[in-house]
């Protein structure tokens, strides 16, 4: 699918992937992230192939589908997050008040509109303190406040020695020093 | 582990090997089945107790016996497919399980068609029809799974995965049906022990046997090819591959 | 075991909040054991005899049918992709999963046993090896179905199919299970049957669980 991908990030790096409807962001999003096998070629993280290292401890990926289900409560997947990937206890009242979700803890995410389900679905990097994420489309249905509260977060985790990768439509408002953008265009 | 395995496993060698052994597989397949039909229908003598409809035993045995070597040859390119992440393997999956279906129809229907002079009866709860049967299940649950997903090689590892649980599940299986069967009626049918068989029919079988074998081989190289075709069409040596083929054409 | 306690947790608070998924199954059951002595005829002679494979059928039937959720929410809403993402103890995930749908679909076939009993009119006896073989059962339909909703996670019509994949593989359970509960009504012993019904437990609580993983794994790779 794809020809000629060639990158590197390092800590304290982002990089932007864009590209029309069908480039393949999201594929490439998938491969670089452990999920799907390329053709041909091969990621490395630290210098080893992504198979052999403690990569999947040190990722935090978010993909375009929330991870949200619809009966529980925002609290309870924070819970559940905290459980499962192992997330150091953090107040998750604090994470959602940050995230304008006050008051909104506990009820089923169904009833919440989709920039608030977005909002939880992104409560997962505020429990994080894995160095590299992975977000496929993390703008998509926030608004302004949420989309500027975001890349302030984004700035902090690069500048306590993260990296992110991400994939998205619209330009990033905010200036990031460290960023490197990658265009993918469909040939057939 | 398997380094040797490695260069074969390439698409584009396997396919070269496969259409190199196809025609000689074919050639010997056909030219065995003749052999062995022909000899076995017409120049065997009668059976004292059977009659001339024993001679059914040339296609049913050598289908049964591999309906079973399909499934174990299915099987083991799985786990290949699973363990060491062969894609090819995962493709011969599909290739082999129709055949090995057919082979299993074929077994059921002359052995219903044979059951009904012997035993009066096109069909018995016997424990090896039982088992067949169910064997037949099996691969259509392979066959239909391989065709369920949108996406081509979910649907190729996934079948694989079922092929190599549905081998771990057959041999209990048929341990339970023959337990079942022995439980439910006495051995009056069962009792289908071959008689020991004269020479002069166990040529015939045998080259019946080898025939079918052959076939199995030639028809899993014909379909593997197309696999490997369609699942790399848009790879360079594939399209050089087309290209020729027009040009010579 | 942090994992397993917390996807147990979430398993039981999804499950109190869509009461359809493990009622159904229960009521599915009930109503297929109904149908059995309308459509065959309610002679208590025949019904004794007919019981253990009706109950079995009709229990491999209720637990399939509630099978196909088990993973399929999670995979939609992209939880399993997550998790796959992380490398995080999966087969703790798993194996949360497995025992949360056994609580829910096989736990209630135990408690309403002696109602079915009752219905079918089972003597104690007969009773007590239908809750045996269930006890003893139940476990290895919920760890197949679970292999069988992992498989088909992506497929396109997964419901159907994976009833067809995974009947097939219930066939060793219903022939010892059916014939225990038949040798218990005619008052013989049937202990050999539940060995051999806790060895292919065993068996299958080995290596099920693992395959379950791979499967999970392939449909979202």
């Amino acid at each position: 699918m794809f020809e000629a991908v060639n990158l590197q990030l390092t800590a304290g790096q982002l990089l932007q992937i864009g590209g029309k409807n069908g480039a393949g962001k999201s594929s490439l999003l998938r491969i670089l992230a452990g999920l799907a096998q390329p053709d041909d070629g091969e990621v490395f993280w630290q210098n080893l192939p992504l198979a052999d290292g403690d990569f999947p401890q040190n990722l935090c990926f978010i993909g375009h589908l929330s991870g949200i289900q619809p009966q529980l409560t925002a609290l309870e997947h924070l819970e559940f997050w905290q459980a499962a990937f192992g997330f150091t206890a953090t107040d998750g009242f604090q994470v959602l008040a940050t995230l304008g979700l006050a008051g909104l803890e506990d009820i089923p995410c169904q009833l919440l509109s989709a920039g608030q389900q977005r909002r939880v679905s992104l409560a997962r990097l505020w429990l994080t303190t894995r160095p590299l994420w992975i977000l496929d489309e993390p703008f998509t249905a926030l608004d302004q406040s949420a989309i500027l509260l975001l890349q302030h977060k984004f700035t902090e985790h690069l500048e306590n020695g993260g990296a992110i990768i991400l994939t998205t439509h619209q330009p990033l408002t905010q200036h990031f020093p460290a960023a490197q953008l990658l265009e993918l265009a469909y040939r057939w | 582990m398997f380094k040797w395995l490695d260069p074969y496993a390439k698409p584009e060698t396997l396919y070269r090997i496969c259409g190199l052994w196809f025609p000689w597989l074919m050639t010997a397949a056909v030219a065995t089945l003749l052999l062995g039909t022909v000899w076995g229908l017409a120049f065997t003598p009668a059976d004292y107790q059977q009659g001339d409809s024993y001679r059914i035993i040339h296609i049913h045995v050598p289908s049964a016996i591999w309906s079973m070597g399909a499934y174990s040859s299915m099987a083991i390119a799985a786990l290949i497919a699973l363990v060491w992440q062969v894609k090819a393997a995962q493709w011969a999956v599909g290739a082999i399980a129709p055949i090995g279906a057919v082979f299993t129809v074929i077994a059921l229907f002359t052995g219903a068609a044979w059951g009904k002079p012997m035993w009066g009866t096109w069909w018995v709860w016997d424990a090896r029809l039982t088992s067949e049967l169910i064997l037949l299940f099996l691969y259509l649950g392979v066959i239909a799974l391989s065709g369920a997903f949108a996406d081509r090689q979910t649907g190729a590892k996934a079948s694989a995965l079922l092929a190599v649980v549905g081998v771990v599940n057959l041999p209990i299986i048929h341990f339970s049906v023959e337990w079942w069967n022995t439980l439910h009626q006495g051995a009056t049918i069962t009792k289908f022990a071959k008689p020991s068989i004269d020479a002069s029919m166990l040529w015939p079988l045998l080259i019946s046997i080898l025939a079918f074998g052959l076939w199995l081989a030639a028809l899993t190289c014909l379909r593997l090819k197309t696999a490997i075709l369609q699942n790399e069409q848009h790879r360079p040596w594939v399209r050089q591959l087309t290209a020729s083929a027009a040009k010579e054409g | 075991m942090v994992m397993f306690k917390a996807a147990f947790v979430r398993e039981w608070r999804l499950l109190a909040r869509q009461k359809a998924d493990w009622l159904n199954p229960l009521m599915f059951f009930l109503i297929v054991l109904t149908l059995f002595p309308l459509g065959i005829g309610a002679k208590p002679n025949l019904l004794a005899e007919i019981a253990p494979g009706i109950i079995w059928i009709a229990a491999l039937l209720s637990v399939l049918l509630g099978a196909e959720r088990l993973f399929k929410d999670d995979f939609r809403q992209g939880v399993l992709e997550q998790l796959v993402a992380a490398e995080e103890p999966m087969l703790a995930y798993v194996l949360a999963k497995i025992v949360s749908s056994w609580c829910s679909t096989a736990l209630p076939l135990l408690l309403i046993s002696p109602l079915i009993a009752l219905l079918l009119g089972l003597d104690t006896a007969a009773w007590l090896a239908v809750l045996l073989t269930l006890l003893l059962g139940t476990p290895l339909l919920n760890l197949l179905a679970a292999l069988g909703a992992a498989l088909t996670l992506s497929a396109d019509k997964g419901g159907i199919l994976l009833a067809l994949l995974i009947l097939p593989l219930y066939i060793p359970l219903l022939i010892f299970a059916s014939a225990a509960v038949d040798q218990a009504s005619l008052g013989l012993d049937y202990s050999g049957q539940l060995a051999v019904l806790s060895a292919m437990l065993c068996l299958a609580l080995a290596l099920v669980p693992l395959a379950v993983l791979k499967a999970l794994k392939l449909n979202v790779g």
